[in-house]
């Protein structure tokens, strides 16, 4: 009879440690797979707050011209980009492209007068932030659920149901480089 | 950074354990002394609760009213909601509602049941005296409460209190008014072991209410270290929260409109404390917050 108990009580605790390792190790993957799209709309509501910005900075220093069609043409780019490594790259042109555009206005004391530019200007640094923040978030998933796939006991059921390594974010080989500042 | 978060979650941990051992001690005490009792200690236990979750159930709502805070307009406070909005998907917290407090001494606090039902507010003082990277430390601190749970410890912290609270005053005023005189242990006699589990038991009671106090102001202290090093995770940026506490620091300006009890749960210590007042190790042990210096230590080791 206590034979029988032990085995009920060990076959349940089994039970368990499967039930609970696999639906943690799914809720991590699935973190993992949101943060990813969680960039993409960060990356978004960039691109989004781009024209207006541009029309604002034009109405004070028109002739800029180059400065302008730079930033046009990397948004452009950056939204016609394929793959993570291609967009990573254009993000990165275009956000090189808007410090430009920034440095630029810094002559116009005009335009830094402007209320609207200020607000696009806060609204821009805020949507850098997010990006940063939703990169820094989808590296902290990705490590949450690398260790626990590599974890003893959960490495066990990881193997038996294909849960794969994924891989972090990395800043691209520019990223590192210290911007230069021309005035 | 991990092993200070570590570190301050390990001590959360003991001092809820003390204060099961405090409980227990003064159930302990109150059988001694009366021979029974259970039902009383229940009792003492479902009324500090109730009290208790009442209001941590509506922590939100509650805190909000007690301060005077008014909700935070989107165009009028557009940075501080960029802030929040940023913190919170780093945290992968949904946005907690916004509220202003209208005060020109710079504090802000965080509260709500779960990360759901939060809420978080900051004085228009903070607002107009802090920079970018400095509100968004103190506004990562403050989330990081409600990330952390930080309501939900402090309501099990006071109904710890209330119950050791209770029970001790009840228990005193049924021994001296004539619980103890018809007590024998249980071979029949009262013999001098008897008389001095009775004091001991008394001195329980009477020191358990003060001993448990001293342990929710430490737990409160402990919480505010935990989050200075959960907001930083979230920032990555130490420098930021340091020059907020800094700036802190050398603002003495008191909140108009809080009290005591919500002394809690803001940034640092709303009420007036005077550095300078004599034995002030000693009076440390009754402050909700640590001292802002100990703060920014621990922030510039990370």
């Amino acid at each position: 009879m206590a034979a029988v108990i032990v085995i009920v009580v060990i076959v349940v605790v089994i039970g368990l440690f499967f039930w609970l390792g696999f639906n943690g190790l799914v809720k991590r993957r699935n973190q993992v797979d949101n943060a990813w799209s969680q960039i993409d709309v960060q990356l978004k509501r960039r691109h989004d707050l781009i024209p207006n910005l541009v029309e604002t900075v034009k109405g004070y220093a028109a002739h800029e011209r180059g400065t302008f069609e730079a930033v046009t043409a990397a948004r452009a780019n950056a939204i016609n980009a394929q793959g993570p490594e291609a967009q990573a790259q254009a993000e990165n042109v275009l956000s090189g492209a808007l410090k430009s555009l920034f440095a630029v206005a810094e002559a116009y004391p005009d335009l830094k007068a402007n209320q609207n530019f200020l607000n696009l200007q806060e609204e821009l640094t805020s949507a850098e932030d997010r990006i940063a923040y939703a990169r820094q978030f989808f590296n902290d998933a990705v490590l949450s659920y690398n260790t626990k796939i590599q974890q003893f006991p959960t490495v066990l059921i990881a193997g038996m149901f294909h849960f794969e390594k994924r891989a972090f974010f990395d800043a691209a080989p520019e990223d590192t480089e210290t911007p230069q500042v021309q005035f | 950074m991990q092993e200070q978060i570590a570190r301050n979650k390990r001590r959360t941990f003991l001092m809820l354990l003390g204060f099961v051992v405090l409980i227990t001690l003064v159930a302990t005490a109150i059988v001694l002394l009366f021979g029974g009792g259970w039902v009383g200690i229940v009792i003492a236990f479902v009324i500090a609760m109730g009290l208790a979750w009442g209001s941590y159930y509506n922590s939100d709502k509650i805190a909000i009213k007690a301060s005077r805070a008014v909700p935070a307009d989107e165009t009028e406070y557009r940075r501080y909601h960029n802030l929040v909005e940023g913190l919170c998907i780093a945290a992968g917290l949904p946005k907690p509602k916004l509220f202003v407090v209208n005060d020109p001494a710079p504090n802000a606090f965080a509260t709500g049941r779960n990360p759901k039902h939060s809420a978080v507010a900051v004085t228009t003082g903070l607002l107009e005296k802090m920079n970018r990277v400095e509100l968004e430390g103190v506004l990562a601190h403050e989330l990081s409460h409600v990330k952390n749970y930080d309501i939900l410890v402090t309501t099990v912290a006071v109904t710890a209190i209330g119950t050791i609270a209770l029970i001790s005053d009840i228990g005193l005023r049924f021994a001296f008014w004539g619980g103890l005189s018809g007590r024998r242990d249980n071979n029949g006699d009262s013999g001098p072991i008897g008389v001095v589990i009775a004091i001991a038991s008394l001195a329980v009671l009477m020191l358990a209410p003060f001993a448990g106090y001293l342990m929710q102001m430490a737990m409160s202290r402990n919480r505010e270290y935990l989050a200075d090093a959960s907001g930083v995770q979230l920032t990555r940026y130490p420098p930021g929260l340091i020059s907020a506490l800094e700036k802190l620091k050398d603002d003495k300006a008191v909140v108009h409109n809080a009290t005591k009890a919500t002394a809690q749960m803001w940034i640092e210590e709303p009420l007036e404390t005077n550095p300078d007042k004599p034995g002030s190790k000693f009076n440390n042990l009754f402050d909700t917050h640590p001292p802002l210096e100990d703060r920014i230590k621990r922030l510039q080791e990370m």
